[in-house]
């Protein structure tokens, strides 16, 4: 994986940036000392490190409107990063760039329930942000796997998933507004606590847009008033193709679950040994949610099990309790760490229509004798976005190489049959150099010139999303 | 002018040398009459792909809208965002088109549940100003790769690109629905009302105050048949006090006039849309006292109708900005005649949107001026 070229000129420059730096931010927002540095040197794609020439931590709009302004005057690179749980390396710097770090912009700015939404400062978490409103009966809605420690900034950078998109839909959909900073260092607001922006929707452009448009520092989110309850059922099959057929079985039938979450067996088989969630061993498992009152979630779980047993499952599991809710989703939530006990993985999202799962899986599975390694699939079968997790060994020479490039065999395949590389990870360096196996060089273009309104000399965040010979006029320009 | 394919039409803008005015089915253009010549997408039509098990479609920028909802009905879907008919109150005729649907973003009274058209647009193929073909997102639900240009498109009106091919998501239409109506209230009781039934689990997907006549607000929910009986009562019980209830095509009626404002459509006079935070609505229309002979509060209070004979373009602007929101001239009438129709935004943002048309549509090709006054 290659990195844009260093600039000899910044490295040379660094006291007189780390002085400049000084004089606008306190003394403990910037990290000059390689100690320090080391720090953010990668975010969670760990397979790839470089520290940065600096790295701030501004605590207002001001600050860092302060930072990029010098930056820009300057001429040197800024990658943000929020919490840097990036598994695609979004916040991963270069060694002549700074690092600009919102972690200590957390606060909750305004909640207003009337209007339900919340405004917040980007660096808080995905978590407290719902940790803010709960008590009075409210959530956010996007839930990242990582939402403990992932910040906002890196949600809206990255247009954050989750399991429970099928019915609430990722950040984007759930994003009213922004204060961003662009790298000329200016303010500017988009959106606000009502529905609509006027004129073109810059705020849909900017939300995914990996940090390479500006550097969000507040925003406004949408907030959604609690089920009264949800609980799941657990649907075992003897093929992946039945498991797939009653999934598109339920959509058709006009229910809408909160999450319909799909495992094949050497996940299922991986999760049970490390959860003894008393999973069956079967070839497929599906996990389906509903929400709503006591009445409501009887009512649908007795129609998705209807069409479930006309699919002959091995096994149908109704939770009937919060416990037994719990021990149903205890294997799955253990998908990660089981496989971690077992070796090195790297967790993939490509998308792909649903109806193409059977045929993936099934190619998936060829791949994975075809390289020698094994993988297993969880996926958010709902809305088409696979995980498939393959087993490597890092301390094995060439074992990296050979699991990305089966990796991108797996993704070259979800664009293949009309999906697409990266349902909710990002673009990031992990799959910058796949972006022309989706995209035509006149695609690129188009969201090039975006970069070029809003960032002319290419400074924020430059060696991401696009590959890098793509993009190699416009970074010297 | 009307190309049969988008080979065809990619073909007219490189070789072209004069403006467009770019049209869908021409049923929901707001603003001036644009100069050029009409360049039609009615002959990229049809629906290309169709997966209800996946609640995906695909179709051509010019397919008739009767011909998706036909296509969609028959398998007991829909496009959740209900799709506005803007033909009654913009007193234009035809069939609108996907395409114009999707280039005016336009949304009903679900968006307040289940967010605009541009958030079940999953994919666009367009046609830019230099002629090139370009394709952004895709057929699939999740899909971060690469930057978003398909929200970008939706709600352009066409000034950015001609829009050749749209996919999005659709959904299941319900078993049941119901609304709760009130009447003899003033939108402040409304407004409140509204706060308390979206605040619930109940699951509302219609929240709408009519200031006219006696003042009726309404509060619709869908789903099973089983569930949207038990939610009908428990917001009744939450709510207190009178409520009617609407169910199935009754309900779906007065739904329908709140989503094409059927009550200004036959009345002469500007219509304004005003977007702001739902709780101001009450003091923003008791600030036009005078100047706004009706309203229609729609989405919790969040999207303001107004109805001023007298034009009010100075009031009625000055009210939402004070508000923190913002106001578009949609039906010109009397007393507004050369005012801006578009809502005035903040000159950087200016800016950063000229510079997204001098790069997508460098010679000014499609709708050139169409949003910016």
């Amino acid at each position: 994986m290659d990195m844009p070229m260093v600039s000899a000129s910044v490295l040379g420059r660094r006291d007189s940036i780390l002085a400049a730096l000084r004089a606008v931010l306190p003394d403990d927002a910037v990290i000059g000392d390689e100690a320090g540095l080391r720090a953010y040197e990668c975010d969670a794609l760990t397979a790839y490190r470089c520290p940065p020439l600096a790295a701030v931590l501004p605590r207002t709009t001001d600050e860092v409107a302060a930072v990029l302004r010098i930056a820009h005057g300057m001429g040197v690179p800024v990658v943000p990063r929020g919490s840097g749980t990036s598994l695609a390396g979004g916040a991963l710097p270069t060694a002549d760039c700074i690092i600009l770090g919102v972690a200590r912009m957390n606060a909750v700015i305004e909640t207003d329930y009337d209007n339900r939404y919340v405004h917040v400062q980007s660096g808080r978490t995905n978590l407290s942000v719902t940790g803010a409103v709960e008590a009075d009966g409210f959530f956010y809605a996007p839930d990242p796997s990582s939402q403990l420690a992932c910040a906002i900034a890196g949600n809206i950078a990255m247009n954050s998933g989750g399991a429970h998109c099928l019915k609430y839909g990722v950040t984007t959909n759930n994003l009213l507004g922004v204060t961003m900073v662009t790298m000329a260092g200016e303010i500017l607001t988009i959106g606000g606590p009502y529905m609509d922006a006027p004129g073109l929707d810059l705020l849909g452009v900017i939300c995914g847009s990996e940090g390479q448009l500006g550097v969000v520092t507040e925003a406004w989110l949408r907030i959604l008033p609690k089920p009264e309850g949800a609980r799941p059922v657990l649907i075992g099959f003897d093929s992946n193709e039945v498991a797939g057929a009653c999934v598109s079985g339920i959509i058709k039938a006009g229910i809408l679950p909160v999450a319909i979450e799909f495992m094949d067996r050497p996940c299922i088989r991986a999760c049970e040994d490390f959860a003894h969630a008393g999973y069956p061993d079967c070839e497929a498992l599906l996990i389906v949610e509903v929400e709503g009152s006591p009445a409501e979630i009887d009512d649908q779980l007795s129609r998705i099990m209807a069409i479930a047993r006309a699919h002959n499952p091995v096994e149908l599991r109704e939770s009937r309790s919060e416990d037994e809710s719990k021990k149903i989703w205890l294997g799955r939530k253990s998908a990660f760490g089981a496989m971690g006990q077992i070796n090195d993985y790297m967790c993939l999202d490509g998308t792909i229509p649903v109806s193409a799962l059977p045929l993936v899986l099934r190619r998936i599975k060829e791949l994975s004798g075809q390289f020698g390694l094994d993988v297993a699939n969880v996926f958010h079968a709902g809305d088409g976005n696979m995980h498939p997790l393959i087993l490597f060994d890092a301390n094995k020479p060439g074992d990296l190489e050979l699991c990305e490039e089966m990796g991108a065999a797996i993704l070259k395949l979800c664009v293949e049959v009309g999906g697409c590389l990266t349902g909710e990870h990002g673009v990031g360096v992990e799959k910058r150099d796949l972006m022309d196996v989706q995209f035509a060089p006149e695609d690129m273009e188009a969201q090039m010139r975006v970069k070029d309104v809003f960032d002319p000399q290419w400074l924020l965040n430059p060696g991401k999303v696009f590959p890098l010979r793509v993009s190699a006029g416009r970074r010297a320009a | 002018m009307k190309p049969a394919s988008e080979a065809e039409l990619a073909e007219i803008v490189r070789g072209a040398n004069g403006p467009f005015v770019v049209r869908g089915g021409g049923t929901r253009g707001i603003g001036r009459a644009g100069v050029g010549e009409v360049l039609e997408t009615g002959g990229m039509a049809g629906i290309s792909l169709y997966e209800p098990g996946a609640l995906t479609l695909v179709a051509g920028a010019g397919t008739p809208m009767v011909e998706v909802e036909t296509a969609l009905a028959a398998e007991g879907q829909r496009l959740a965002f209900e799709v506005p008919d803007m033909r009654g109150l913009l007193g234009t005729g035809g069939g609108s088109t996907i395409g114009g649907v999707v280039a005016a973003n336009a949304s009903g009274p679900r968006r307040v549940q289940v967010g605009a058209c541009r958030d079940h647009l999953l994919g666009v193929r367009f046609v830019d100003g230099t002629g090139a073909v370009v394709k952004n997102g895709g057929r699939v639900m999740k899909n971060v790769t690469g930057y978003d240009l398909v929200k970008l498109m939706a709600g352009a009106r066409g000034t950015l690109g001609v829009l050749t091919e749209v996919s999005l998501k659709v959904l299941p239409a319900p078993e049941a629905e119901v609304t709760l109506v009130a009447r003899g209230h003033d939108l402040a009781a409304g407004a409140a009302a509204m706060a308390v039934a979206l605040g619930s689990p109940f699951e509302v997907s219609g929240a709408a105050h009519l200031a006219l006549g006696e003042g009726e607000t309404r509060l619709r929910m869908e789903g099973l048949a089983a569930s949207v009986a038990y939610r009908r009562e428990a917001l009744r019980a939450r709510l207190g006090g009178d409520w009617d209830v609407a169910e199935g095509e009754p309900s779906a009626a007065l739904w329908r006039e709140v989503r094409d404002v059927a009550p200004f459509a036959a009345r002469a006079g500007a219509v304004w849309r005003v977007m702001l935070k739902p709780s101001d609505a009450p003091g923003v229309v008791a600030a036009l006292a005078g100047v706004a002979e009706a309203a229609i509060a729609d989405w919790g209070g969040g999207l303001l109708w107004l109805f001023c004979p007298g034009g009010g373009a100075q009031a009625v602007r000055a009210a939402a900005a004070l508000a923190g929101g913002h106001a578009t001239l949609w039906r010109q009438g009397p007393g507004a005649e050369g005012e801006a129709i578009f809502s005035p935004e903040v000159p950087a943002l200016v800016s950063l949107a000229k510079g997204l048309r001098a790069t997508f549509d460098p010679r000014g090709l499609f709708n050139p001026g169409l949003m910016e006054g």
